[in-house]
């Protein structure tokens, strides 16, 4: 091809190396920049998962542990609510903040019960969560918890621009509070109002922290990152019961393993009458209601 | 001698002063413990009831017992009950259920629930712990709500 005399020049031998070696160094430099710790190698894991506990022991002044234990195999987590139980209490609520370090100020809660009258039914559109009787069960009236309801899928997981929530292999949805550029789409995609979103810097009195965390679960949050129930990630890969199960005091909440036939949780969904919110939205969520009586 | 019955009534009144089983069998609930039951108050040598009552008449008749046993006092609704309401006549070793269903004398709790609704009272009324905050917007500068 004959070229006009006012092209460009080719690039020399020396210009094309040297722009080439400028960008095999940039993508380098890009490929060892940050990293989701979910990516890390384990050694580098540990290293930023010392360096947050070193962060919290210092700002709160208590020796607190972030832990990172994975998905334990065969488990499949799943939570079950008797509906005829619960007396609307709210004991729940304030041992979830409790447990996973929610900001007091402004307040976070993970878990809302809903106030419904027993002639309507099931009814969000009119329930009313700040119900505020001298003494409950009042008359007339149930109560509906709602909190993250782990979907098996999770519309929220989809939206992430960044991928800073997914779903675990034990069905947990977690959120990496260090990843989540707060731009609350998964908020808005959530059908349920499950996760909350830290307005302004969060506040935990330094004596109410509880130092048992876990990466994923209830690490102290930033400000502009959103949060959610995890079904005390902390305690059940751990083996405990989450906090909102040991509280109430009805024994309203179930809490077990899917797999397991023996459990808990496979006893009512073989012999309860069970439902789920919003079953038509193909969410699958893992969080059972039910009647027992 | 005490009778056996006497276990029966004192697991039914669910009462834990009744009870004069071995202390050391009431364990605390700690950890992976598992949770005792203490065992049924048998008086020395009662056990196995069918040693003596193998070879007796079976009389259902509902009386006075004059013969043997006749040192207890039945203090539990003992206008409608008797003996045979919750012990099993064929075969003595056994308590056994409305239904006819046998169950080991361990199990004897298991019939508190034949004139006591676990459920009724349902739950205790509780103080709700406050309510949430209505949604506001945030002071910028202090963090906290206005």
């Amino acid at each position: 091809m004959k070229r006009d005399p006012g092209d460009a020049p080719d690039p020399s031998r020396r210009e094309f190396v040297s722009c080439a070696a400028a960008a095999a160094a940039g993508f380098l430099l890009t490929a060892c920049g940050p990293k989701r710790l979910v990516e890390m190698p384990k050694e580098r894991l540990q290293a930023a998962l010392r360096e947050l506990e070193r962060q919290y022991s210092e700002t709160y002044g208590t020796a607190v542990t972030v832990a990172d234990t994975p998905a334990l195999p065969g488990v499949q987590f799943a939570y079950a609510l008797d509906i005829s139980r619960c007396i609307g209490c709210r004991r729940c609520v304030y041992a979830c903040v409790e447990e996973n370090n929610q900001s007091r100020d402004p307040q976070v809660h993970w878990i809302r019960v809903h106030a419904m009258e027993k002639e309507k039914g099931v009814d969000f559109t009119h329930s009313d969560p700040y119900y505020e009787p001298k003494e409950v069960p009042e008359e007339g009236r149930f109560y509906v918890p709602v909190a993250c309801q782990q979907c098996e899928n999770p519309p929220c997981t989809k939206v992430c621009p960044v991928g800073a929530t997914w779903k675990e292999k034990d069905g947990i949805v977690v959120i990496d509070y260090d990843w989540c550029i707060g731009c609350r789409y998964c908020m808005a995609a959530c059908p349920y109002g499950a996760r909350h979103f830290n307005w302004a810097e969060p506040s935990i009195p330094r004596a109410e922290l509880n130092p048992n965390t876990h990466w994923l679960g209830n690490p102290p949050r930033k400000k502009g990152v959103v949060e959610k129930c995890t079904f005390c990630i902390q305690r059940t890969r751990a083996g405990r019961y989450p906090a909102c199960v040991e509280v109430c005091p009805v024994g309203a909440r179930k809490f077990g393993n899917l797999l397991d036939p023996e459990g808990e949780i496979r006893y009512i969904i073989e012999r309860k009458r069970i439902f789920v919110l919003k079953e038509d939205l193909n969410t699958v969520p893992r969080f059972f209601y039910f009647y027992a009586t | 001698m005490r009778s056996t019955l006497v276990t029966v009534l004192l697991a039914a009144a669910c009462s834990a002063s009744g009870y004069g089983g071995d202390e050391s069998t009431a364990s605390p609930r700690t950890g992976d413990e598992r949770l005792e039951i203490p065992p049924p108050p048998f008086s020395d040598g009662i056990f196995p009831c069918t040693s003596c009552h193998a070879d007796l008449k079976v009389n259902r008749t509902r009386r006075a017992l004059t013969e043997m046993h006749d040192d207890i006092q039945l203090r539990h609704d003992e206008q409608h009950r008797w003996c045979l309401d919750c012990h099993d006549a064929t075969d003595r070793d056994w308590l056994h259920l409305a239904s006819g269903e046998r169950i080991l004398f361990e199990q004897s709790y298991l019939l508190c629930a034949h004139c006591h609704n676990p459920h009724q009272p349902r739950f205790r009324s509780l103080a709700p712990k406050p309510a949430p905050h209505r949604p506001q917007r945030p002071k910028e500068e202090t963090g906290g709500l206005p």
